[in-house]
C-alpha cells in the first residue's frame, strides 16, 4: 500500500532531478538568510546557483553536532519569527541542547513523511495507533502522532511508561499497533507475563514501530515471536525532523530512506571520503523540503551502509540496513571500540540470558556485563550456572576481542527501561 | 528408594540476601530443617530443605525469587570413624559425581545423616537403588 505512489515509486532519475533542484533552492536560501553557511560558503568560493550536479554537493562543508550546539538557539534558522511554529531539541549526552525549528510547512512535511511510513506497513484508517513514545521536546512523540492523525488512525498519545495504563490502554481499546522503543517492548512483554496476560491471545495488535534506540535482529525477531506480531524498524533523529527519516517496507530488508527530503551521502568518518553502496560508512544527510531550519551535509554519527539493488515493493528510495552503531555510543576498552549493540546481539543469541542487560565501565582496561538469568531455566544446579556465565564470556570475547567480567543477575534485579534504556555506566573519569 | 525434595534460590552474593529469603520462611512459619550456600564469586545458590516443600516453593515464587525444586538423597550412614567414608567409598566406585552435599548427626554416636545432591539424580538412583544402604524419607528428616 502507498499514501503518495508518484512520488514514492518515482524514477531515479526523476529524484536525481527533483533532488538538484530543490538543493539548489535550500543552498540559496541558506546561502541568502543564514550567516553561518554564509560565512562557509563564501571561505569555500561555493556559488549556489553554479551547481550543476549531485556529487557538486561534496564540496559543501560538513554540519556537525558542535555546529548546531554552537548555533543555539535561533543561529541556523532561515526565516523569520512569525514562521516558525514549533521547538524541539535533542539533548545529547553533554552540553548544551540542539535547538530543531520547524514551520508549519515543516510539520505537514514531517507528518507526510510519517504517513508514508505507516501506511507502507498496513495501516488503514480504521485501526487504532498506541504511541508510547515521550511527547514534548522529543521529536518521537509529536511528529509520529500527527503523521499517523493524518492517516487518519485513532491515535492514543499514550507517552512512554506508565505501563499498567498502557495495557489497559491496548485492551480497552483494542490497539491495532504500537510505537515503542525496544527496551520498553521488552519490559512491558515481563510485566504482561507477571499479570498472565498472553500479548497473542489477549490484545489486538498487528504491529510495531521501533525505533529510538539502536537494537538487533535478534531482538526483533524476540519482540515479535512474543507479541506475535510485525515489529518495523524506525530510523530518525530530531535534527531531521525526527522518526520517519527511514523506515521498514514490509519486506523487512533495510529502510527506505525518504530521498526526494533527504540527500544521502555515506562517508568514512576516519577520512571523510565516499563510501560505495554496501560499504559501512557514516549516514550524512542534507534537508531538501526544509524551510526553518535547513541543514546541508550533517554528520548524524550514525553507521550504516547502502543495500544494494531494488526493493521488491517497487519504491525506488534507496535502503539503508540496520543502523551497526551511532559512533558517539561507542567506547573504548583495553584500546578496542566497541559498540553497545556488539553486546547485545551476543546476548540475544544466548539461551538462559534474560531481556536486560547493562555494560558498567570503571577502568580503560576493565568493563563488566550485568545480564538477568531467565528464571525458567534455573534449575538449581550452580554448575550450570557457572557453564552459563562461561558462554556469555567467551562468546562476548569472540565478538568484541576484550575479555568482560559478567554478572548474572535475578530477574528484575537491574532497573526496568520505562522509555530510552540506559545500557552504558561509564563511571570512568577520563 | 525414597528422594526428598530440596529448594534452590538463586542470590547475588550481597550482604542481605540471605535474609530476604528467611523472612519469607519466617514469615509465614516455615521451618528450615537444613541449609547450604553453594556459589561461585558473584552469585550462589541457596538450597533448603524445609518442612512445607511446597509452601515455601509457592511463597517464594510469589515473591519474584528465582527458585527450584531439587530431588536429592538422604543417606543414613553411622556416626563413627569411617562412617562418612564407606559411603564416599562407593559414590566413587560408583561413579556418582555430586554437585552438593551437606551432613548432620541425628543421633550422637549412633547415626547421621548425609544430604547427597547428584549432579545426575536418575543415574545415582539406578546405581545405588541395591547397595544396602537406607535413604531417608522427607517425614523423617522434617522430624
Amino acid at each position: 500500500m502507498f499514501w503518495d505512489k508518484k512520488i514514492e515509486t518515482i524514477s531515479r532519475s526523476g529524484l536525481e532531478r527533483l533532488q538538484l533542484k530543490r538543493l539548489k533552492s535550500t543552498l540559496a536560501g541558506i546561502n541568502k538568510n543564514v550567516p553561518f553557511y554564509k560565512d562557509k560558503l563564501k571561505k569555500l568560493k561555493i556559488k549556489p546557483d553554479k551547481i550543476r550536479n549531485l556529487e557538486e554537493i561534496r564540496n559543501l562543508p560538513f554540519t556537525t553536532r558542535e555546529d548546531l550546539r554552537a548555533n543555539y538557539p535561533y543561529g541556523l534558522l532561515a526565516v523569520s519569527l512569525d514562521h516558525v511554529v514549533r521547538l524541539h531539541t535533542s539533548s545529547g549526552t553533554t552540553g548544551k541542547p540542539k535547538a530543531i525549528l520547524f514551520s508549519r510547512k515543516d510539520i505537514e512535511q514531517a507528518a507526510d513523511l510519517i504517513a508514508r511510513c505507516l501506511v507502507m506497513t498496513g495501516m488503514k484508517k480504521n485501526e487504532v495507533f498506541q504511541n508510547m513514545m515521550s511527547y514534548g521536546m522529543f521529536t518521537g512523540g509529536l511528529v509520529m502522532h500527527y503523521g499517523a492523525e493524518k492517516v487518519g488512525l485513532l491515535v492514543i498519545p499514550a507517552g512512554p511508561g506508565n505501563t499498567d495504563r498502557q495495557i489497559s490502554l491496548m485492551q480497552d481499546f483494542k490497539s491495532n499497533a504500537i510505537h515503542i522503543t525496544p527496551s520498553f517492548a521488552l519490559y512491558l512483554a515481563d510485566v504482561l507475563e507477571k499479570k498472565g496476560v498472553d500479548p497473542r491471545k489477549d490484545l489486538f495488535l498487528k504491529r510495531a514501530y521501533m525505533g529510538a534506540e539502536p537494537y538487533t535482529e535478534a531482538t526483533r525477531n524476540k519482540i515479535e515471536a512474543i507479541y506475535g506480531i510485525d515489529v518495523y524498524n524506525s530510523y530518525g533523529l530530531s535534527e531531521m525532523n525526527g522518526p520517519g527519516v527511514a523506515f521498514e517496507c514490509p519486506e523487512k530488508n533495510g529502510m527506505h530512506i525518504w530521498e526526494d527530503n533527504f540527500l544521502v551521502e555515506l562517508v568514512d568518518p576516519k577520512t571523510n571520503g565516499p563510501v560505495p553502496e554496501g560499504k559501512e560508512g557514516e549516514l550524512v544527510l542534507t534537508t531538501l523540503c526544509r524551510e526553518a531550519m535547513p541543514i546541508i551535509r550533517y554528520r548524524t554519527g550514525d553507521l550504516t551502509s547502502i543495500i544494494p539493488g531494488k526493493c521488491r515493493c517497487g519504491r525506488t528510495h534507496r535502503r539503508v540496513s540496520r543502523m551497526t552503531g551511532r559512533t558517539d555510543d561507542m567506547f573504548i576498552v583495553r584500546g578496542v571500540n566497541i559498540f553497545p549493540q556488539q553486546i547485545e546481539r551476543v546476548l540475544m543469541a544466548i539461551q538462559g540470558v534474560g531481556r536486560n542487560y547493562q555494560i558498567t565501565l570503571d577502568s580503560l582496561d576493565d568493563m563488566t556485563v550485568k545480564v538477568e538469568i531467565r528464571k525458567e531455566l534455573f534449575d538449581g544446579k550452580v554448575d550450570h550456572l557457572v557453564n552459563l556465565q562461561n558462554t556469555i564470556t567467551e562468546k562476548l570475547r569472540d565478538e568484541i576481542m576484550v575479555r568482560p567480567r559478567v554478572e548474572l543477575l535475578e530477574p528484575g534485579a537491574l532497573p526496568p527501561s520505562e522509555g530510552k534504556a540506559k545500557r552504558v555506566l561509564d563511571n570512568r573519569t577520563l | 528408594m525414597k528422594t526428598i525434595k530440596q529448594i534452590s534460590v538463586f542470590s547475588e552474593n550481597r550482604p542481605g540476601k540471605l535474609e530476604k529469603v528467611t523472612k519469607v520462611l519466617a514469615d509465614n512459619g516455615i521451618n528450615i530443617r537444613a541449609i547450604t550456600i553453594a556459589s561461585s564469586e558473584k552469585f550462589g545458590v541457596i538450597k533448603f530443605l524445609v518442612d512445607r516443600t511446597q509452601a515455601a516453593l509457592d511463597l517464594l515464587k510469589q515473591q519474584g525469587f528465582t527458585v527450584a525444586q531439587n530431588e536429592i538423597m538422604a543417606i543414613e550412614i553411622s556416626d563413627e570413624p569411617g562412617g562418612l567414608h564407606r559411603l564416599a567409598d562407593l559414590l566413587a566406585r560408583k561413579k556418582v559425581n555430586i554437585e552438593n552435599a551437606s551432613g548432620f548427626v541425628i543421633e550422637a554416636s549412633k547415626k547421621a545423616v548425609i544430604l547427597v545432591e547428584a549432579a545426575d539424580i536418575e543415574q545415582a538412583k539406578s546405581e545405588l537403588q541395591n547397595e544396602g544402604l537406607r535413604f531417608l524419607s522427607e517425614e523423617e528428616i522434617i522430624q
